[in-house]
């Protein structure tokens, strides 16, 4: 267990912050082609042929796709079998996101909260974001780096329902509140929702679902019927890619849901934008890196 | 029923009125970029530019440049949310000439009387494609107020640069209000299908 080199770590939250800004998700581009074959609207689908344009010039220059470098988040997963010492994980996150930002380099995004001062760094108090979770019968160290943009994270809603209000309510809040955000998320992309839970686990929880591989369903067939219904609803409304007007105004709807208390029903959505960027950095215990999405 | 527009910069009044909402421009020339702080340089601490903007596009920019050996080079320039600089406009089209302001998320209806009442638009720029915004910039000219960078005023050059969607033209339409319009006609029958009515 010594013998494991941390900065192993380190170079993996380093490279996935970078492939992440550089390189758009197999699943996204898949997705995007979708709607763009659906979309009727001439502007519209001038707007996704401007899109597939960028995503080009960001493969073929490796650069960033989008300037908005984002606030950083690592959901990382830990194996039963991976020897594992997570303050030092903690501290390679902290590294890899700052070497990202001065190295590669690209602006930092992540502010003093009062005095607006940026140091550049994408690092501070409570940044990077991190999330652990812990799996048995692997050997694997699983960090999924996600950038959360300004644009669309500017446009989150929680809200606790009571029991009373039903299915409902939570559902029209949903499309509400995606109605609402107009063309600040940069749409079409996809609308994670957390159900259930506390009120900080419901916004986790829509955290999550925006991470899915876009349009996998969920495994629950009662969530992936809502997802459906949802995701119908959300492009009935016509609001198109960049609230200009089209047939596609998210590319998936995608749920979470946690058991909550019996008085309460918890609903969180967080919107992802077009490009729905993340990218996945697997580390073995003999310090094999694989990166993913 | 969309036109598509080939434009050179600076623009003349007639060139604006041609546009109407819903149409796609492309364009060369020279694009200003402005964003909060250069304009509360500007309208609220009384700066004036030093450079005439007559004619010309001013985009709501957010650029990553750098300075190497005294010359500005592009690294990133995407662009940024326009309703935080709304109050703004009015003075950039009625004061000081400009013609066609680009971004994202559209503007409010004292921008669109401006643009009405003296010949502008607004472009709507396809956000998170930072990638292709930057490659159609062929040069960084020069920055003025350059102790603001990065929310200085930049002087770019670019090369068939779009495709802007004309969001506010210059006869009073907004498709952004528009397409708000049609979605909340559209909604109590989203809604009996969602079973939410």
């Amino acid at each position: 267990m010594s013998s494991f080199d941390y900065r192993i770590v380190e170079e993996a939250a380093k490279q996935s912050y970078i492939k992440a800004l550089c390189d758009l998700p197999p699943d996204v581009r898949v997705a995007l082609h979708k709607a763009h074959d659906r979309e009727t609207v001439p502007t519209a689908r001038a707007i996704f042929e401007a899109m597939f344009k960028a995503i080009d010039i960001a493969d073929q220059k490796k650069t960033l796709l989008c300037q908005d470098t984002g606030l950083p988040i690592y959901k990382v997963r830990v194996g039963s079998r991976f020897p594992w010492n997570g303050a030092a994980i903690k501290n390679c996150l902290y590294e890899g996101a700052r070497r990202a930002t001065q190295e590669f380099p690209f602006r930092s995004s992540s502010t003093h909260t009062i005095t607006r001062v940026n140091p550049q760094t994408s690092v501070g108090p409570g940044l990077p974001v991190i999330y652990w979770d812990f799996v048995e019968d692997s050997d694997a160290l699983d960090i999924l780096m996600v950038p959360k943009g300004s644009g669309s994270e500017n446009m989150s809603k929680m809200q606790m329902f009571y029991p009373q209000h039903g299915i409902k309510a939570v559902k029209k809040f949903i499309l509400d509140t995606v109605v609402e955000s107009a063309a600040n998320p940069c749409p079409p992309g996809v609308i994670g929702v957390g159900l259930g839970g506390t009120s900080d686990l419901v916004m986790r929880l829509a955290k999550d679902a925006i991470c899915r591989p876009v349009g996998q369903r969920h495994p629950d067939p009662q969530i992936a019927e809502m997802e459906e219904e949802l995701e119908e609803a959300i492009n009935a409304t016509g609001r198109g890619p960049m609230g200009l007007g089209g047939d596609v105004s998210c590319l998936a709807v995608h749920i979470e849901y946690a058991y909550t208390h019996i008085t309460q029903n918890p609903v969180a959505v967080n919107t992802q934008c077009w490009p729905a960027r993340r990218a996945r950095a697997v580390i073995l215990p003999d310090g094999t890196t694989t990166y993913g999405y | 029923m969309s036109t598509t527009h080939h434009l050179t910069s600076p623009f003349s009044e007639a060139d604006i009125r041609a546009l109407h909402a819903g149409d796609v421009v492309y364009f060369d020339g020279p694009l200003f970029g402005i964003r909060d702080l250069t304009q509360i340089y500007i309208f609220d601490q009384g700066h004036t530019p030093p450079v005439s903007l007559e004619g010309m596009p001013c985009i709501h920019t957010a650029p990553s440049l750098r300075n190497v050996d005294g010359k500005w080079e592009k690294i990133c320039v995407g662009t940024t949310t326009s309703t935080r600089m709304d109050r703004f406009t009015p003075g950039l089209i009625g004061t000081y000439g400009v013609r066609a302001i680009i971004g994202k998320g559209g503007l409010y209806q004292g921008s669109l009387d401006a643009m009405r009442m003296y010949g502008a638009v607004y472009l709507a720029i396809v956000g998170g494609a930072a990638a292709l915004e930057t490659e159609q910039i062929e040069e960084v000219e020069a920055v003025y107020f350059e102790h603001l960078h990065p929310e200085a005023l930049y002087r770019f050059r670019v090369k068939n640069f779009g495709p802007l969607t004309v969001a506010m033209d210059s006869h009073g339409r907004h498709l952004y209000d528009e397409v708000a319009e049609e979605a909340k006609r559209r909604l109590p029958d989203i809604y009996a299908k969602l079973g939410v009515a």
